[in-house]
């Protein structure tokens, strides 16, 4: 995984709750047994205005102009702003794969789903969760005329929006050092491998009807 | 610091070890893989040049993609593109040695039919599987939830999950179940009371009297659709329940290591005093059969209910969402819900299509005939085994000879990833978790309810009352 870097980006708010990931990348472009190349079918349902299927050419499709990822204004978002309970239902880690090929690296909501806050931090996206008020005003400010522009300081754990004003977030300081080291999750617990198998000998002893 | 809750046990009895920011490294012992999450991974493991850790601990199967109309089975998978992921799920498991049921398999079926059913799914462990719905498998007294493709490449490769503990919340579903209530309509209920984020960062423990008295196959129902209430895990105590139904099963363990282990499995139970961040309380008498009616799993209704009213909702993002989902839904406020209309019925799924799933749903078909104004009634069995025993019992001959198709095991109508779909604007009476936009077709609409509620909305064509049929 590429290092999470600071930098600024267009917020693009997309004003609904429970945006589930069946809408972020519909079930059909989930037949591809490759890891890229989803991001042209985010959101799939709501971007367009005909049926979308695999390996479809999307330069030729029919926009539904009222989405907001079609306002040109948005086309080069980075920030993804929405509401409550964000990533809902199932557990694709296609939905953070569509978002980050689409070229989303942080996603600001009041309340995210578990499986896809954490499939998040596998793929380079930071989510931020911040008070609903909050996430209100920043509606507010992103559905201007001219877009918002927010700098993100990882580090830090900074938002500074291009007024000046200024939020601090929370995150958790495992998935904070993961992101900006771009770690192999994998290769650090397999450095763990002894304590592994201590475990296993350990509970071989205590339950051996799960090793059978 | 005595009294354990049932999840603190399965936390406890799985940590590996706790880094200094109380991170955990948390062994899994169980994987049940599909063909739609884990193609990714294993070409992860390939890349990096390494082996999963322990093979006996995966077992594989296709269910996603697979067709359920036996002409197709017989021809192979129409759709190219499903036709090569079914293919490399047969290939990575040959590859890497794991076990698959293949479709043709009698032992094929829905990942989370198949777990319990082969006694794969053990009380006392941790399981996890590239599925939300792997919530299942807590009705054990097992600690299972569903990740993403990085984390099943992790599990595979090293047989741990890198995790933090989740907040516990009880929630006790007091009293008894009226006559025609089940456990589809108190999970439903549970949904609607706590919200499809009420469970957010918890796990949930079901108990109380209505809970204890469901059958192992309730008990499914009911911790299947936990994620549709925000947690990622549901669990229910082990009772004597839990250890008949383990009993006998192929992949369970047998004779004195049974006993062995049904002891150990008695204890996991939340010990009297146990503290828990949350606890809400149900009364299960008045549960009635439940409709969803929107486009969230909490858009939920008691059948004698009327569609909402955007208007009379104070808070503007919840009014927004009640408007979206009308818009989407085709249906008007005021409207009674035994006034909708239905175009097809699907009974199936990870939720309900067990064996007394079907039989309930056979009661209620028996001697009655679908609807005219029904396009298509279907009936797929959870696994090849839940259709064997259908077909033993008769229950087919009940289905079909009511216009219900009998079809071969899958995940089918409910995310209608092979042929099985709604078209734009159809209206689904669908006894699966989910109500999403587009969930079971482009611009189709979903509405959840249980099986005897699907069969009474299929032989009347519109949704009703099944205790009043």
């Amino acid at each position: 995984m590429e290092p999470f870097q600071n930098f600024s980006g267009i917020v693009a708010p997309l004003d609904r709750a429970n945006i589930d990931t069946d809408a972020i990348i519909p079930k059909q472009f989930l037949k591809s047994i490759k890891r890229s190349g989803f991001g042209p079918y985010l959101f799939d349902e709501w971007r367009y205005l005909d049926h979308g299927e695999p390996d479809m050419d999307c330069s030729q499709r029919p926009l539904n102009s009222e989405f907001i990822l079609n306002d040109p204004r948005f086309s080069a978002a980075q920030i993804l702003l929405a509401r409550e309970n964000f990533g809902c239902g199932s557990s694709r880690e296609h939905a953070p794969w569509a978002l980050a090929d689409f070229g989303f690296r942080v996603i600001l909501a009041p309340s995210f789903a578990d499986i896809f806050f954490n499939n998040c931090f596998k793929n380079g996206i930071l989510p931020i969760q911040l008070e609903s008020d909050l996430i209100g005003v920043l509606f507010e400010k992103a559905s201007g005329v001219a877009p918002l522009r927010i700098s993100v300081d990882l580090p830090a754990q900074l938002l500074t929006l291009d007024d000046g004003n200024q939020i601090p977030f929370t995150v958790d300081v495992g998935n904070k050092q993961r992101l900006i080291e771009g770690l192999d999750d994998i290769g650090l617990t397999l450095q763990q491998a002894d304590a592994i198998r201590e475990y296993e000998a350990r509970r071989k002893v205590e339950a051996p009807w799960v090793f059978v | 610091m005595g009294s354990k809750t049932l999840y603190d046990k399965l936390w406890d009895a799985h940590v590996v070890r706790v880094d200094e920011t109380g991170t955990a490294l948390l062994y899994i012992d169980r994987q049940l893989i599909h063909e739609v999450t884990s193609p990714q991974a294993f070409e992860g493991l390939r890349l990096a040049g390494r082996q999963p850790w322990r093979t006996s601990a995966n077992l594989a199967v296709p269910d996603h993609n697979v067709p359920t109309a036996q002409s197709e089975r017989a021809s192979g998978i129409a759709d190219p593109v499903a036709r090569i992921q079914v293919a490399a799920l047969g290939t990575n498991c040959a590859s890497f040695g794991i076990t698959e049921f293949a479709m043709g398999d009698v032992r094929q079926g829905i990942v989370h039919v198949i777990g319990p059913e082969q006694g794969f799914t053990l009380p006392g462990s941790t399981i996890v599987c590239g599925d939300s719905h792997t919530s299942t498998h807590g009705a054990f007294g097992a600690l299972a939830f569903g990740i993403g493709t990085s984390e099943v490449e992790h599990v595979l490769a090293t047989q741990c999950l890198i995790q933090r503990p989740s907040k516990t919340m009880l929630i006790s579903v007091d009293g008894e179940l009226g006559a025609g209530v089940t456990a589809k309509d108190i999970v439903l209920a549970i949904i609607g009371a706590i919200g499809t984020a009420g469970g957010t960062g918890y796990v949930i423990e079901f108990g109380g009297a209505a809970i204890q008295a469901l059958s192992m196959e309730g008990r499914m129902t009911v911790c299947n659709m936990t994620i549709e209430a925000g947690a990622r895990a549901g669990l229910i105590a082990v009772d004597e329940k839990t250890i008949d139904y383990m009993r006998g099963r192929p992949l369970a363990p047998t004779g004195e290591l049974f006993e062995q282990a049904a002891a150990s499995w008695r204890t996991l139970v939340s010990d009297a005093g146990a503290v828990f961040d949350r606890v809400v309380h149900l009364d299960a008498a008045s549960i009635a059969p439940q409709v969803t009616w929107g486009t969230s799993p909490e858009m939920v209704l008691p059948i004698d209910g009327q569609v909402p009213d955007p208007a009379a909702e104070a808070d503007p993002v919840k009014a927004a969402s009640i408007r979206n989902a009308l818009n989407y839904m085709g249906l008007t406020a005021g409207q009674p819900l035994a006034e909708i209309a239905v175009d097809k019925v699907f009974i199936g799924s990870c939720t309900n299509s067990r064996i007394e799933d079907l039989r309930a749903a056979a009661a209620v078909a028996a001697g009655r005939k679908v609807s005219k104004n029904i396009k298509l009634a279907l009936v797929v069995p959870g696994s090849g085994l839940v259709k064997a025993q259908a077909e033993a019992e008769g229950l087919d001959q009940i289905f079909t000879a009511a216009g219900f198709e009998w079809r071969e095991p899958g995940c089918s109508m409910c995310l209608a990833m092979n042929a099985d779909r709604l078209e734009a604007g159809e209206r689904c009476a669908s006894t699966s978790n989910r109500n999403f936009e587009g969930r079971q077709g482009q611009g189709g609409r979903t509405h959840l309810v249980s099986p005897a509620m699907a069969v009474a909305a299929a032989v009347t064509g519109h949704f009703v009352d099944v205790r009043t049929l």
